[in-house]
């Protein structure tokens, strides 16, 4: 017998790993079990739910004002837009229209969402990959906008921030300019850390046809999002069913074309640019005037109302204590949130509470493709991968 | 096409099979029975004015108790729905199907075959209300663990109920592996 009839007569069996629910590299407690021929994973599988907490129940025993903070709880990495996106559905099923300087104000807050989202992602999914200095420029610049939240509203990381009709609280004063120069340095230290990663070879080494998501698979699966983009659909609500004034900004849809690790990155990278260029023209062209509605069903009454009239304070507390009533129906309300689209399906039954509340997580959908196309490559690649897909383990378990 | 020219649209092909219309806010959408529902989304899908060829959600609702405005005037004879969520990208328009699902039946055909994305969701509404997909490869809790009893999101499932675990935990670790 020659060595190789030898070797290939050693009996092998496939190897099974457990990767999760609780390790450094998932991020979060997701649990994927592999099988391996050597280092290549040749069947895959994914478990959720490790962070199940009855969100949609909970949200069904609270006035609809109150789902505000939860809704910000679903994707931690830029929370704002999750209780802006709440908002937009609630004034939905209300059928309000939100004032035009709200309206930029959710604009203004929503894109720092997609910024620090976005930093958190390229940042901790290059360090997954072995390139630390990246995630120290990223989150340098989470924490200034961290810091202009603080200064906006009181609150760094859970703003709560926007009301149903409108927001809580309006701009104080230089803070917009403030955001502008906040914006313009971060995109130069985004550019420092594009410079560092886009034609680095090792990046590209590990990045290049890792994870790629095919066109068909993302649509079969409903993947939105950057992950959609990057394999070359052009597809992003902000454009084609506009919401709180986006049709009046000028900006592109950066895509790539092979839906891989690497095309996940840059259009990343690239979306951060465009989020500056929408919050220049935004803050550029925001009008005056109020920043809630005025209808006294939606809005509580100024504090001076309150304390100084009866009619004030009784409508302050007929909405606190009574709620917020939108007429019986439902909607469906979608917005483009930092990993796709967040849906909320809504039924109302008439009464302050939600009787239903169908939350449609970006995460669970961009997830579901997960185990498919890691399968075949090594181990490393497919938490390479998962970083680039930023998976939320707040929302897709919810 | 406005979402309720899709719903004329229906209508006119299903005729008497659609249970239910609904128009709100400018979203509409149409109840049908579950057995029409592949026939309907294949048709939604493929037809090239419609072109509903992204499903977006699948999601539950549990109607028990529903009294609408606070009174109990709602006629359905049903007490579940699971909604479809559809969005064509090509034509930028959605809507929404509705499968009317009867407590006692409690079963839905699969459409996993028809999208990838409804093999998650589908076992995400058996785990949360109890309703079976025909058809389904892996139909398994996806939420919840294995040994937890009853379906949290249905209506008559108490929001402070806990439950104790019967099994050791380390038995509850899925051996089922669904491989992709």
């Amino acid at each position: 017998m020659s060595d190789q009839t030898q070797v290939n007569a050693i009996p092998t069996d496939l190897l099974t790993l457990n990767i999760g629910p609780s390790h450094p590299a998932t991020h979060g407690t997701l649990r994927i079990q592999v099988q391996l021929d050597g280092e290549t994973i040749v069947n895959s599988g994914c478990e959720i739910g490790y962070l199940h907490r009855g969100y949609e129940k909970q949200c069904e025993t609270v006035f609809y004002q109150i789902v505000i903070p939860y809704a910000e709880r679903l994707n931690y990495m830029g929370p704002v837009h999750n209780s802006n996106a709440w908002c937009h559905a609630c004034e939905l099923l209300l059928g309000i229209e939100i004032p035009a300087r709200a309206q930029a104000l959710r604009v203004i807050t929503s894109e720092m969402g997609r910024i620090i989202d976005h930093c958190v992602c390229i940042g901790t999914n290059l360090v997954d990959i072995g390139a630390l200095t990246n995630f120290w420029y990223m989150y340098n610049y989470r924490e200034k906008i961290y810091d202009l939240y603080e200064e906006l509203c009181g609150a760094r990381m859970m703003v709560n921030y926007p009301r149903i009709g409108g927001v809580s609280l309006d701009a104080p004063d230089g803070w917009l300019e403030k955001v502008k120069r906040t914006i313009d340095e971060m995109a130069e230290a985004v550019g420092d850390v594009q410079k560092l990663v886009e034609r680095n070879r090792i990046f590209m080494d590990r990045t290049i046809g890792v994870g790629a998501i095919s066109r068909e698979l993302a649509l079969s699966h409903g993947v939105t999002g950057p992950c959609l983009r990057a394999a070359g659909v052009a597809h992003d609500l902000r454009k084609a069913q506009p919401y709180w004034g986006y049709e009046k900004y000028k900006f592109e849809i950066p895509t790539a074309e092979h839906g891989d690790t690497y095309d996940r990155t840059i259009v990343r990278f690239q979306e951060m640019y465009e989020s500056c260029k929408i919050i220049h023209q935004a803050i550029d062209s925001i009008p005056g005037g109020p920043v809630m509605v005025s209808d006294h069903l939606v809005a509580l009454p100024a504090k001076d109302k309150v304390y100084n009239t009866m009619e004030g304070l009784i409508n302050h507390f007929k909405l606190i204590m009574h709620g917020i009533q939108p007429p019986p129906g439902e909607i469906y309300s979608a917005t483009e949130g930092g990993n796709g689209e967040i849906g909320f399906y809504i039924v109302s039954d008439g009464g302050p509470k939600p009787w239903r509340v169908r939350i449609r997580p970006p995460c669970f959908a961009n997830y579901s493709v997960f185990p498919k196309v890691i399968q075949g490559q090594m181990v490393a690649d497919a938490i390479a991968a998962l970083g680039s897909i930023n998976i939320i383990a707040g929302e897709l378990d919810r | 096409m406005t979402e309720r020219e899709i719903m004329d649209r229906v209508t006119a092909r299903l005729g008497s099979r659609v249970l239910a219309t609904y128009e709100f806010r400018g979203q509409c959408a149409v109840t049908i029975r579950p057995a029409d529902l592949r026939e309907l989304l294949a048709w939604l899908r493929d037809d090239p004015d419609t072109n509903l060829e992204w499903l977006i959600d699948v999601g539950g609702v549990d109607y028990l108790g529903y009294a609408p405005g606070g009174h109990d005037d709602d006629d359905r004879e049903w007490r579940f729905e699971v909604a479809y969520q559809l969005y064509s990208m090509s034509k930028n328009h959605r809507f929404r199907v509705k499968v009317a699902v009867k407590e006692t039946e409690c079963e839905v055909p699969s459409i996993w075959d028809m999208w990838g994305m409804a093999n998650w969701m589908e076992r995400e509404v058996w785990d949360l209300f109890g309703i079976k997909f025909a058809g389904h490869p892996n139909l398994r809790r996806i939420m919840c663990h294995d040994d937890f009893q009853g379906h949290a999101l249905r209506k008559d499932y108490p929001i402070n109920k806990r439950q104790k675990l019967t099994v050791p935990a380390e038995n509850l670790l899925c051996e089922k592996v669904e491989w992709a």
